[in-house]
């Protein structure tokens, strides 16, 4: 194969396999945010515990990373579940409109972070942790790529789908795309409105904690990474729409490529690259690509 | 003006006690420690962050996260005016340039952003933070080969006194601008902007000339404080910590009086003074901790928990005293 084709393969897998978990990451937000109204600063800081769940389970307790994803997604949800009975239900119901409701629950979620990363610090300490799984290479039409990579992408899109097909088939799933919509009038059609909400909050927070096993798994973690995901699933939920998960999913994909062939011709701009994006989509077309 | 106004009772008193206290305070260097003078430094460049931030976000109801960024353009103006070799320009002027490129960038992205509703417009503040700070990143790197900068170290007493000034412009401004018509123009966009904008008020105008004054005082409160810090680096300056710590003190004193911000943050400089440099995780955790509490507790902060007690008190008091407050 020319070295061109090889070069265009490479970016194109290498954007897929980081679009991948970007897509994860935004899907949770896009719950908790599109659905839950809650404009989640702490998200990222569920990827952190998730990254570090995975890394004390399989350095301390020698379990499987691949395995973890069992323990940690239903500890994950109920944290987040009971966040959302506790913290958000109580200034939702007290907040006298929408628009001070956004405010107030973006705010407490700031002071969330601070919470969650300062016992990780506590926990972990700040420097960089990192183990080692499934590492070799595997050649794809003459781009090489390590396999925790690729399993990632698949357990990425897996995942991604099967949360789909819930939201677009279960009882449970019509619900919450019913509450997207219009929280009174799912209320009004006998929708528990509260535990819904509640549960969407937890399956954002789900995502985000198996997005962050699958990142420990390639990267060095720290317990200080999770807000630049944070923002990255920010943009990426204003690009697709808010409220619209597929929009979500595509998303991730779309700025996972672009960042990858950004950094490709500068790395130090791909980050810069996003907000530009961001600000001119916000400025263009605030509803999203996928927005109606 | 009426006049009597400023004789009565009510005016009389406070008006005294702020006297006493600005003079207390402008010849605080020549009384007290070196240490005191830093802390009341540190202290009042808090009170201006929170106030200015309180000044447009307060009766607008535009969430701004853009704080830290104003803050940043102030400390990087006085990073590149003031470096320790070289052609040194006086404070004063640095800190005015400080404010006014600030001004100008609000004006800027104030014309952009403003119209963008609700949640839309704190994202993008927050964005603008963390935008700059990656092309500042990339230019550092790339163009100037260079990463982080020295500032001529300038004498603790002088930074004071700058500080002090910009403080009373501040609250002097703050003051006025409530009691004006642009101040009540301001209150109305944030209660019902359609409303405003049938009543004749041009609301782009206001908003923005407003966002673009608190980001003057920003600006200069960034360009004086660069001089203590002596290293500036773009984490250093654009530390989004800086946008989010102005809404707390804000928010955890009260945004209902203009006393509300300034005794939030006089409370929160001080305790990061004391728990900053022994247990930093430990503050940062009491952050969030408290962040979330008054959130959930104290939705009109300290003023607001005042206010209620009072009310209270004056119950309990009967009748009489009613009258008397009447």
């Amino acid at each position: 194969m020319p070295d061109f084709m090889v070069r265009v393969l490479d970016i194109a897998i290498g954007g897929l396999l980081m679009g991948g978990i970007y897509a994860l990451i935004a899907m949770g937000l896009s719950l908790q945010y599109g659905v839950a109204r809650v404009l989640n600063i702490a998200h990222g800081e569920f990827i952190m515990l998730g990254a570090f769940a995975t890394f004390t389970l399989y350095t301390v307790f020698g379990i499987n990373p691949l395995l973890t994803l069992v323990i940690i997604g239903p500890i994950i949800f109920l944290i987040g579940f009971f966040l959302h009975r506790t913290l958000f239900t109580r200034l939702r119901i007290s907040a006298p409109n929408a628009d001070a409701y956004a405010a107030s629950s973006m705010l407490a979620t700031f002071g969330l972070l601070y919470i969650i990363q300062n016992l990780a610090l506590l926990a972990w300490g700040a420097n960089l942790r990192a183990y080692s799984y499934l590492n070799f290479g595997v050649n794809l039409g003459g781009a090489i790529f390590a396999a925790n990579r690729l399993v990632t992408l698949g357990f990425a899109i897996g995942i991604g789908l099967g949360f789909y097909i819930f939201l677009a088939r279960s009882r449970l799933g019509k619900a919450i795309r019913a509450a997207a919509q219009d929280p009174t009038t799912a209320r009004l059609m006998g929708v528990n409105i509260n535990l819904v909400l509640a549960i969407c909050f937890g399956l954002g927070a789900v995502m985000a904690g198996l997005a962050g096993t699958l990142l420990s798994l390639r990267i060095p973690i720290t317990p200080t990474m999770g807000l630049n995901y944070t923002i990255i699933a920010i943009i990426i939920v204003v690009l697709g729409g808010l409220g619209s998960i597929p929009g979500s999913f595509i998303g991730g994909f779309i700025l996972g490529i672009i960042g990858t062939i950004v950094a490709y011709v500068e790395p130090s701009l791909s980050l810069a690259a996003y907000y530009f994006i961001f600000m001119v989509l916000l400025l263009v077309r605030p509803k999203g690509i996928f927005g109606k | 003006m009426d006049i009597t106004r400023f004789t009565s009772k009510n005016f009389l008193i406070p008006g005294i006690i702020i006297l006493v206290l600005l003079i207390a305070l402008s010849i605080l260097p020549l009384y007290s420690s070196l240490y005191m003078v830093i802390l009341v430094t540190a202290i009042l460049m808090y009170i201006i962050l929170t106030v200015s931030w309180a000044l447009f976000s307060g009766p607008s109801g535009y969430l701004s996260l853009a704080s830290a960024a104003f803050f940043g353009i102030g400390i990087y103006t006085s990073a590149i005016l003031l470096p320790n070799t070289g052609v040194v320009l006086p404070l004063l002027l640095v800190v005015a340039l400080g404010g006014v490129i600030s001004f100008i960038v609000a004006l800027l992205v104030g014309f952009l952003t403003l119209r963008l509703r609700g949640i839309y417009f704190a994202i993008f503040t927050f964005g603008l933070v963390e935008l700059i700070k990656q092309v500042l990143i990339f230019w550092e790197i790339n163009i100037t080969g260079t990463r982080g900068r020295f500032i001529i170290l300038v004498d603790n007493a002088h930074i004071y006194w700058v500080m002090l000034a910009i403080f009373v412009l501040l609250m002097l401004t703050t003051y006025f601008l409530r009691r004006s018509k642009f101040g009540l123009a301001l209150q109305s966009i944030g209660e019902n902007e359609e409303a405003a904008a049938h009543r004749g008020i041009n609301v782009t105008m206001v908003k923005v000339i407003t966002f673009a004054i608190s980001a003057f005082f920003m600006g200069a409160v960034g360009a004086t404080i660069a001089t203590r810090w002596t290293y500036i680096d773009p984490y250093i300056a654009f530390n989004v910590l800086f946008s989010f710590l102005p809404i707390l003190m804000a928010i955890f004193g009260g945004l209902s009086q203009i006393y509300g911000p300034v005794l939030g943050a006089v409370i929160f400089a001080y305790l990061e003074e004391v728990l900053l440099t022994k247990f930093p995780y430990y503050y940062m955790l009491t952050f969030g901790i408290v962040l979330v509490g008054v959130i959930l507790f104290l939705p009109g902060g300290l003023v607001g928990l005042i206010q209620r007690l009072r009310r209270r008190r004056r119950r309990k008091g009967g009748p009489v005293e009613q009258n008397a407050n009447t």
